[in-house]
């Protein structure tokens, strides 16, 4: 440390270890038991048939409820399986533009220079702050078809609305619009910052070559923001296919099915159904789905996010 | 910046999998210092023990109505103490499943019908002996043998009777319902009543998993063969039983479809004064008696071939693992079948006791509305029991789905029962 420029990065590395132990110790603690010991755990769980309730511990349960990779054969042969992955892809697939179109607009509403924006930061970001639970069941009446606020306001305008949830067809966009509601003010904040921290300059330099506001923002505000947009994909996109308690809530997976999801059915399997082996290689499954996934993103990054900024 | 940004994909990964497991019991000191006391004599008269009872049933209105319980028990038995655990249902299962497998189980606890099976079948409970249940009613007993071995005892009982709105047959023109009613009278009566208005429905009786099982034995029907050996979902009576209640829906429409209900409660409906008739629970009768402003009685639910009437109960088990098994079984059995805790339980409107003794039941009758409360009674004649399968809630949710499929018209009743039938056959095995 005394002489930074000679030493070697790995040497250099290991004092800053050293020192920065003591402070990661605690955080690192908490990873490692709650972390990645349940995820070790589970992965031993997802060779079993255990079903959940008998004790773990007990001396050869692991021995005795083994089945190798018999769960993942039987997932990945079920014709429900693909349904579920089926069902999370189409919300991805609603979910993801609408939710960075939503945001989008949102950041760029809410980096107007005008009075009054705080307040409206503050609001956008209400839904962000309200547990789904209360969210979920505020929107299952206003998704209601026959008394419900939306298919009422539809009506105004001659609309006859659709049942929604309770449609198979719907079931899975009214998810989605629910949570657009709820994502866009949380990923239009950091899609702000990202529009916030763009140099002024650029601007100027491009309104004194006469570049419109529809160019400025094609042109630089969005190249630029390519990290920010960048981030809120791959988080979205690991959200998403942990999609969750607006299902249990709002549709516990009907209408016959339509919104089961991946998550949903791990944790019926797991904690409903008594096949905690069968939902621990579920997870897995999904785990390896998010990575490969993640992965790709990585990668694909090179081409188009730009760090020049 | 790019790497904190692959280390958070990955953590975010990670943690996927680590939420789905991670759910925490909270380790209990199940039974302290007394526990070897407790095991040692054979009989607990003298050495005190402590034991832990856990419960969903007694949460939102009732911890005190059960507390009363307890210290009366305490009184007649000062050498058991029990520490009351009251968990919101919501949680409840999640939590007892965790604390069951992380071996920090409560000595004794409730389980509803659905979990009942699932937890006898996977050996976790201790089969009940040495208690006196002769005052216990037979039949809710049965509901919780499993091969003649008695691994619960009926806490309460709750059944289902048919609930009609009077002024709406009055103005319909129609006899009130009788015990000697068939779905065909209910069928009539109901197109009466559907007659009077656009917005009024004759019946609502949900093409749900709980109804069926009970409608289709009144066909003749069942789920399971009589052996249980087999799936029996798409059989003739069944189909017969399902149609009648999906035609009820699509067809005469004297029933509301899902979409003209629009999230509506079936209470709610009820109480609004836009409803016939519903068969529903006994422990509707507080809220009805309080919401409606206008005439309602009750009679016992209409039968087709036969009559079968629904039964709901809950199960007080005993841990496998328990080191007081004695102590908690004298709990349980006091708290199921004693005069004090019955008397405690009608008092408090709670629901009912599953006791055979008519003479402390009588209380119950004399509360009204509704007048014919000897309905509740009279129905007990007809009950039909849901199969203790391991698999139930994997069954029930798997016919629900299907049920509910062919309710909105997406598939013929047929269709819905086939695929039923072979999803069971492919997911749950029988034993």
């Amino acid at each position: 440390m005394s002489q930074p420029r000679k030493s070697r990065p790995g040497r250099l590395r290991q004092g800053g270890l050293r020192t920065a132990l003591p402070f990661l110790a605690p955080s690192l603690a908490g990873m490692l038991v709650f972390s990645l010991l349940p995820l070790l755990i589970s992965a031993c769980i997802s060779l079993t048939d255990w079903n959940g309730l008998d004790q773990l511990l007990a001396p050869g349960m692991f021995a005795e409820h083994f089945v190798g990779l018999g769960n993942f054969q039987a997932i990945l042969s079920s014709k429900e399986f693909w349904q579920v992955l089926g069902n999370t892809c189409r919300y991805i697939v609603l979910y993801i533009p609408c939710m960075l179109a939503a945001s989008l607009a949102v950041a760029c509403l809410l980096s107007q220079p005008r009075r009054g924006v705080t307040a409206f930061r503050v609001i956008y970001y209400i839904p962000v702050l309200t547990s789904w639970v209360a969210a979920s069941l505020i929107w299952k009446s206003v998704l209601s078809p026959q008394y419900g606020a939306l298919n009422n306001l539809l009506a105004i305008f001659g609309i006859q609305g659709p049942g929604w949830l309770l449609d198979e067809a719907w079931a899975m966009p009214a998810i989605v619009l629910v949570s657009v509601w709820k994502d866009m003010g949380f990923f239009g904040l950091i899609l702000l910052s990202g529009m916030i921290g763009i140099d002024k300059g650029y601007y100027e330099a491009a309104s004194l070559d006469g570049a419109g506001p529809w160019a400025r923002f094609w042109r630089i505000t969005l190249p630029l923001m390519t990290p920010a947009i960048f981030y809120v994909l791959i988080v979205s996109l690991i959200n998403a296919f942990q999609l969750f308690p607006q299902i249990m809530i709002m549709t516990d997976g009907g209408p016959n099915g339509a919104t089961q999801v991946m998550v949903e059915r791990i944790y019926k399997y797991g904690f409903r159904y008594y096949r905690m082996g069968y939902a621990a290689a579920f997870s897995w499954i999904l785990f390896v789905i998010i990575m490969v996934c993640t992965f790709i993103q990585m990668k694909g990054q090179e081409r188009w996010v730009n760090y020049d900024s | 910046m790019k790497k904190h940004k692959k280390l958070f994909a990955l953590t975010a990964g990670l943690l996927t999998i680590a939420l789905a497991f991670s759910a925490c019991g909270t380790p209990q000191s199940a039974s302290g210092g007394s526990s070897a006391a407790g095991t040692s004599g054979s009989d607990t008269g003298d050495a005190p023990v402590t034991i832990t009872y856990c419960n969903f049933n007694s949460s939102g209105g009732n911890e005190e109505t059960l507390q009363k319980m307890y210290e009366d028990f305490h009184e007649e038995y000062p050498n058991i103490t029990v520490e009351i655990e009251t968990i919101g249902f919501d949680d409840y299962f999640t939590q007892m499943q965790t604390r069951v497998a992380g071996g920090t189980a409560p000595d004794c606890y409730e389980l509803n019908i659905e979990n009942f099976a699932a937890y006898a079948n996977k050996g976790v409970l201790a089969e009940i002996s040495g208690v006196d249940l002769s005052r216990i009613d037979e039949t809710a007993l049965n509901a919780f043998n499993v091969d003649g071995k008695q691994y619960g005892l009926p806490g309460n009982f709750s059944n289902v009777v048919l609930i009609y709105n009077k002024d709406l047959f009055d103005q319909a023109g129609v006899d009130y319902p009788t015990a000697d009613w068939t779905q065909e009278d209910v069928q009539a009566a109901a197109e009466a009543i559907r007659a009077l208005g656009d917005d009024i429905f004759g019946i609502y009786q949900p093409v749900t998993y709980n109804e069926f099982y009970k409608v289709a034995a009144q066909y003749g029907g069942s789920l399971l063969s009589e052996d249980g050996t087999a799936f029996t979902i798409n059989s003739e009576a069944n189909v017969k039983a399902a149609q009648m209640m999906v035609d009820r829906v699509l067809e005469s429409n004297v029933q509301p479809t899902e979409v003209q209900m629009g999230g509506m409660g079936d209470w709610d409906l009820f109480m609004s004064g836009r409803l016939g008739m519903i068969p529903t629970g006994i422990w509707a009768f507080g809220t009805f008696a309080e919401g409606c402003d206008f005439a309602w009685d009750i009679a016992v639910e209409p039968g087709a071939d036969q009559k079968a009437t629904a039964f709901f109960s809950n199960a007080c088990v005993i841990n496998a693992d328990s080191p007081n098994k004695e102590a908690a079984a004298t709990w349980i059995t006091w708290l199921c079948s004693s005069e004090e805790a019955a008397q405690l339980r009608i008092e408090a409107g709670w629901d009912l006791p599953a006791i055979n003794d008519q003479a402390a039941l009588a209380p119950y009758l004399e509360q009204t509305p509704p007048d014919n409360r000897q309905a509740v009674f009279d129905s007990l004649e007809y009950l039909v029991l849901p199969p203790t399968i391991e698999d139930y809630a994997l069954m029930s949710d798997i016919i629900g789905q299907k049920l509910a499929a062919a309710a909105a018209g997406s598939m013929t009743v047929q269709q819905a029962l086939d695929e039923a039938q072979s999803e069971c056959e492919a997911q749950i095995t029988l034993q």
